[in-house]
């Protein structure tokens, strides 16, 4: 008898905590309604919503998040967007699901041009990768060549992604415009995880790896036990991703939001933006996480 | 359908975590049974102060999440932890110590329920005998030998389903510390289903054929025994 009452009023406290949890969580849903709704206010023209399709770099690195309000403050437009991919977010662009296209492969960008789908390339920002591993014995150079070249000739261990990412194909393609075979090099790996799995793995290994700057910075900041690894090469141009704009064509979908996607590629192409895109992570990596290059031909 | 399982079992990366798999768990499958037997015997047969509490912990070792013993191992066997110099991380040995550490309070938690069960009775009957306590020792593990084996059993099935912890400790590394399921688990996020698939099919015969062989080997054993 004890058993069951302590049964029932172990549920019932139970079920008395998940309730007050559900409340709270609807208290602060309602309040961020409201604030959001003032917000709203504040702002005088409302046009609509603008779908943009774009790469997971730029939502994982917090840009677009930081960027959203200005746009809509500056234009009226509401930016929204789906993180997929480049070649998907292509996909979409060519089935006419999005209006704007932000993604870094300049050869299917320019494809996608030449076949109909979208209307002009705007550069508008480079990130770039970086290869880390320890001080010793590769020294640091902006030459990737040599860097690539040391570590297959020395045989010395290198961790691959080897998920078929974006990063990993970037790596393949580095290997394989300096004519170099990876598999030359028995202590090459794969870890098939990703970016922070396979530095942390690196870390462990003494191994070098190509990251993109941005993971790096975070990984070396946030974790626990300090990295020993250091950037070994950088600013190397077969390093740089550009990253580039391209309205949806109207004349193959009238449908599009072509204004919207106008207004954007024009005002994220603007000297204010660019300043802001220049800023973004300063304050907390100490470094920006992309350089601004719109109005050059990269 | 022939030709797509010929073309899979002859890739070279499946094969390896085949290989990979089988070696991992057969050597943490032996060394947690011997450990837990001969620890949940020996909890059985002694009693001691705190041997609720020793009992308590181990049940609730049962359920360790392997991530949580993942870590534990992880940091122990990591460049800067204090076995550091063993170079044990993202290797088989590493994968085995963290499986260990997952099976051995199974194995033994399940002998000791059994244990407690049925060894007093064994006790007596050996007592009355004029047995020896090696003899009474032997009988025990013999009246126990189904039980036993079932627990072997189950520890197997747990070491080849394992996923987490030897992500974590073994690394995942394509030829050398990939598995089978850290396989199918890498590509499900590449979005290739049909040969996850495939793998976990050849994952459930694999097992389906050890455990046949196994019984074959126990029902051998017991015919002998009727001569």
């Amino acid at each position: 008898m004890k058993k069951k009452l302590l049964a029932v009023f172990l549920v019932a406290v139970m079920s008395f905590s998940l309730a007050t949890c559900g409340e709270k969580k609807e208290e602060k849903k309602e309040e961020t309604k409201e604030t959001t709704e003032e917000k709203k206010e504040e702002k005088a023209e409302d046009k609509g919503k603008l779908m943009m399709a774009t790469t997971t770099s730029t939502e994982d690195t917090g840009l677009l998040d930081y960027l959203k309000p200005v746009f809509k403050e500056d234009t009226g437009w509401d930016l929204e967007w789906s993180a997929v991919g480049t070649g998907e977010a292509l996909k979409m662009g060519e089935n006419g699901d999005v209006d704007v296209v932000l993604v870094h492969a300049k050869a299917s960008e320019e494809e996608f041009i030449a076949n109909g789908f979208g209307v002009e390339r705007f550069p508008v920002m480079y990130n770039d990768f970086v290869v880390v591993g320890p001080k010793e014995p590769v020294a640091k150079t902006d030459d990737i060549n040599t860097v690539f070249t040391q570590i297959i000739n020395d045989q010395l261990p290198f961790v691959s992604r080897g998920d078929d990412s974006g990063t990993d194909k970037k790596e393949k393609k580095i290997w394989e415009s300096l004519s170099l075979d990876p598999a030359a090099d028995p202590n090459y790996i794969e870890s098939g995880q990703g970016m922070g799995a396979t530095i942390t793995m690196a870390d462990e290994q003494k191994a070098y790896c190509l990251t993109d700057r941005g993971t790096w910075l975070k990984q070396s900041k946030d974790a626990t036990l300090e990295s020993e690894l250091e950037i070994i090469c950088e600013g190397d141009k077969n390093l740089l991703n550009q990253y580039g704009v391209i309205a949806v064509s109207p004349d193959k979908y009238p449908e599009v939001n072509n204004e919207g996607a106008n207004d954007f590629i024009e005002w994220i192409c603007s000297d204010k933006i660019q300043k802001l895109i220049g800023e973004y992570g300063t304050d907390e990596y100490g470094q920006a996480l992309f350089t601004p290059n719109a109005g050059t031909d990269s | 359908m022939w030709e797509w399982l010929k073309s899979i079992v002859s890739d070279t990366g499946i094969m390896s975590a085949v290989k990979v798999t089988f070696i991992m768990a057969v050597s943490s499958t032996a060394i947690s049974s011997v450990l837990g037997i001969l620890f949940g015997l020996l909890l059985e047969r002694f009693s001691f102060p705190g041997k609720r509490i020793v009992v308590r912990i181990n049940r609730t070792l049962m359920g360790v999440p392997p991530v949580v013993a993942g870590l534990v191992v992880y940091l122990l066997i990591m460049r800067r932890g204090p076995l550091g110099p063993l170079s044990l991380l993202f290797t088989i040995k590493g994968m085995v110590i963290a499986q260990v550490l997952i099976i051995t309070p199974i194995i033994s938690g399940m002998i000791y329920s059994y244990a407690r069960k049925a060894a007093p009775s064994i006790r007596v009957f050996a007592a009355t005998m004029g047995a020896d306590r090696w003899q009474t020792a032997r009988l025990i593990i013999r009246e126990l030998r189904k039980e036993i084996y079932f627990c072997m059993v189950t520890g197997f099935g747990r070491s080849i389903s394992e996923v987490g912890a030897v992500m974590l400790v073994g690394g995942n590394i394509k030829g050398r510390t990939r598995t089978m399921t850290t396989t199918i688990s890498l590509l499900k996020s590449q979005g290739i289903f049909t040969e996850g698939v495939a793998l976990g099919i050849v994952l459930l015969v694999m097992a389906f054929i050890l455990q046949w062989i196994c019984d074959l080997l126990q029902k051998e054993g017991e015919e002998d025994e009727n001569y």
